[in-house]
């Protein structure tokens, strides 16, 4: 049913993401679809890394990780942004369009009184692509 | 794709190499992660609470005690410009000896980013942002006024009262003699605006772009320091540069917005009749405020780079039209001209000891350099987060230069068109009125003065909201450590909190007070810059050229 899942990553809230690469690797492994991890860094350093190279070092180690330890074999995809903060919500449909992604799997949190007004991650992008999206809370 | 495989315009190229300073600090170690109701922070706890308290206090103390915190503070402002007149000059030299030094020496083809960066922003986009951050503002109310201010002053010649020079022309005016009252009047304005203020500015952005993205610290004030505080800096000699830096920017930036929303109510007022009371300001504070929010919101690239750039395109607008409509070849000539005066003038007017003219020096130039400095936390930041990829050569002659010439060729614009319609067509109300309405009544002075005043309201306005929402940025990314991406609620925030802290002074009184406490920050951040030279050719002799 689906060939390719995204999956966005946050390298510096890895503890808040694995209920989300759980169902990511099980679905990966339910439909022998490839699995792709995206991630978005800026260009000053963060916690996660001094530079884009290193990010892009880190993200691949933490693929290569993943896919080892989940018994599934995946990739990723990194992009730089000036204001990651704001610029993801443009980013992760262009990274789905760009892989050709046809499920989203992501780590969203619970809607509170602010979601009616400013709308998660998750929800700005299932506005904005064509792959199916699956919010894991 | 995977990673191995990066497309042109995602993850750049290799960096090639750079010289990361090996710290064991984290960015982000010391932050903490607190909930306000539904609203996530991520904060650096010593720099965000000690700010936030600090200006708390400050804002309560000059509330309570508006008339004498004004009083005390504007004292130790005058104090502190009057008597380290000579340490402003002196420091404001040493910036531009540096940057043209750095320009001529072989380190100025270290490359910010790494030897195979390449820059983030094309130049239209970068030199609009630094310029509508950094000086917007106020070439729209000095573009008229100060021209006319040395000119008159200068035309006054000297005058004395027991030994002291009591007048206010620069070096040894020009008694009755216009032409030459006018050489020294557009020389003195354009001193002001040209190479030392960019240059102290240019300081602050290469410390901070050299640390971050070559040495791969955080971008915050305190990196700068690193070579002379070593692991230090992540402790309370940091907290202190950091917390110096927050309050000298939301000071700055608050007060600038409450006397722009006064100044901005009385352009409305003389041009379109709207009442100019404490309730239009009040409304243009939350306007300003709210489209900054909106802008933050939008983030650097869909908020403060568009609007940048439409500020930008609607100031060279009104500039082309007062160049056209005005005396455009006498604008033409004297941009020569004038260009002439101020490199004839520049070492007698940045020369700090041995003069006389004590009210210009020092009302003017160190008041000036003070200002200039106080606000280099804040664009000088902002300047460096946009800054990668361009090789420090570049990066100078673009932010010292090219921004000096536009300064000249503005001042030349406004202020050469004023006096020559106070001189040719007799317009000496432009002279008497008050300088926030001088741009307004010169403006009346030329054809379609009702579209170009609305213009000129519509770019005070949009200015403060590049100002306010880019210093926003900044106060954000201080305060959370150095890191860009906290959540987005911080930045709200601290905009919120800006246009609050103005509309409560402009309400209770106490701008002043604040405003002389930001100016006076311009002293210890001028001893602190100092500082950042040596940093600056330390770093850089230690990169891969």
């Amino acid at each position: 049913m689906y060939k390719k899942i995204v999956v966005p990553v946050d390298l510096e809230h890895i503890d808040k993401l694995s209920k989300a690469l759980d169902v990511a690797a099980n679905l990966g492994k339910l439909f022998e679809a490839e699995l792709i991890y995206v991630g978005v860094t800026p260009t000053v350093p963060t916690t996660v890394a001094h530079n884009p190279d290193e990010y892009v070092a880190k993200l691949k180690a933490f693929t290569t990780s993943e896919s080892g330890r989940r018994g599934h074999p995946a990739t990723s995809k990194a992009f730089t942004s000036h204001d990651p903060s704001i610029d993801i919500d443009q980013y992760l449909p262009r990274a789905v369009a760009e892989v050709g992604g046809d499920l989203v799997v992501m780590a969203s949190h619970v809607p509170g009184f602010f979601d009616r007004f400013w709308p998660s991650h998750g929800e700005n992008l299932a506005s904005h692509t064509n792959a199916s999206v699956f919010l894991v809370r | 794709m995977s990673v191995d495989t990066p497309a042109e315009d995602l993850i750049p190229p290799p960096e090639g190499d750079v010289d990361l300073i090996e710290t064991d600090y984290e960015i982000g170690q010391d932050n903490i992660q607190p909930k306000l109701g539904p609203l996530g922070f991520d904060i650096h706890n010593p720099v965000f609470a000690t700010s936030a308290i600090v200006i708390t206090l400050f804002v309560i103390f000059s509330l309570v005690f508006h008339d004498s915190a004004g009083d005390a503070f504007e004292a130790m402002r005058t104090w502190l410009t009057s008597n380290f007149d000579w340490f402003f000059l002196l420091a404001g030299n040493v910036f531009v000896i540096l940057c043209i030094g750095l320009v001529l020496s072989p380190l100025g083809s270290v490359r910010l980013g790494g030897k195979d960066a390449t820059p983030d922003y094309n130049y239209i986009g970068w030199f609009s942002m630094l310029f509508a951050a950094g000086m917007g503002i106020g070439l729209m109310f000095f573009g008229v006024s100060e021209p006319i201010s040395h000119y008159t002053s200068s035309l006054g010649g000297i005058t004395e009262e027991g030994g002291l020079r009591t007048d206010w022309a620069p070096l040894g005016g020009a008694l009755e003699d216009p032409e030459a009252a006018r050489r020294l009047g557009m020389a003195a304005t354009i001193f002001h605006w040209g190479l030392h203020p960019w240059a102290i500015y240019a300081v602050v952005a290469l410390a901070l772009a050299l640390f971050t993205f070559n040495k791969g610290l955080p971008l915050t004030i305190r990196s700068m320091f690193y070579p002379i505080f070593g692991e230090r800096v992540w402790g309370w000699p940091g907290h202190i540069i950091d917390i110096l830096a927050v309050l000298a920017t939301l000071f700055g930036l608050a007060t600038s917005l409450g006397y722009g929303a006064q100044q901005a109510s009385a352009g409305l007022n003389f041009v379109f009749g709207i009442p100019g009371g404490i309730n239009t300001q009040i409304i243009l504070i939350c306007a300003i405020t709210g489209v900054a929010t909106y802008s933050v919101l939008r983030g650097l690239d869909g908020g403060v780079k568009v609007l940048s750039e439409i500020n930008m395109a609607l100031a060279a607008v009104l500039l082309l039209f007062v160049l056209l409509v005005g005396p455009t070849i006498g604008i033409l000539t004297g941009f020569g001209a004038n260009l002439a005066a101020y490199a004839q003038d520049l070492i007698p007017l940045s020369n700090p000891f041995g003069r006389a003219d004590d009210n210009f020096r020092q009302g003017w130039t160190s008041f000036y350099w003070a200002w200039w400095i106080s606000w280099s936390p804040f664009v000088g930041m902002f300047i460096a987060r946009v800054s990668r990829g361009r090789t420090v050569r570049e990066f100078i002659i673009a932010v010292l230069v090219i921004p000096s010439i536009v300064s000249v060729l503005w001042m030349t614009v406004f202020g050469g068109t004023a006096i020559t319609l106070i001189n040719n067509a007799g317009l000496t109300e432009i002279a008497d009125a008050a300088l926030e309405l001088k741009l307004f009544v010169m403006l009346e002075g030329l054809p379609l003065s009702a579209i170009t005043s609305l213009v000129g309201v519509i770019l005070v306005i949009v200015f403060f909201v590049t100002s306010s929402d880019s210093g926003s940025l900044v106060i954000d990314t201080i305060t959370a450590g150095g890191k860009i991406n906290a959540p987005v609620s911080q930045r709200v925030f601290w905009c919120t909190f800006e246009g609050l802290v103005a509309v409560v002074l402009l309400l209770g009184g106490g701008l002043g007070a604040l405003q002389a406490m930001a100016v006076s920050t311009g002293f210890p951040f001028a001893i602190v810059l100092l500082l950042a030279c040596y940093t600056i050719v330390k770093g850089l002799m230690s990169e891969p050229r």
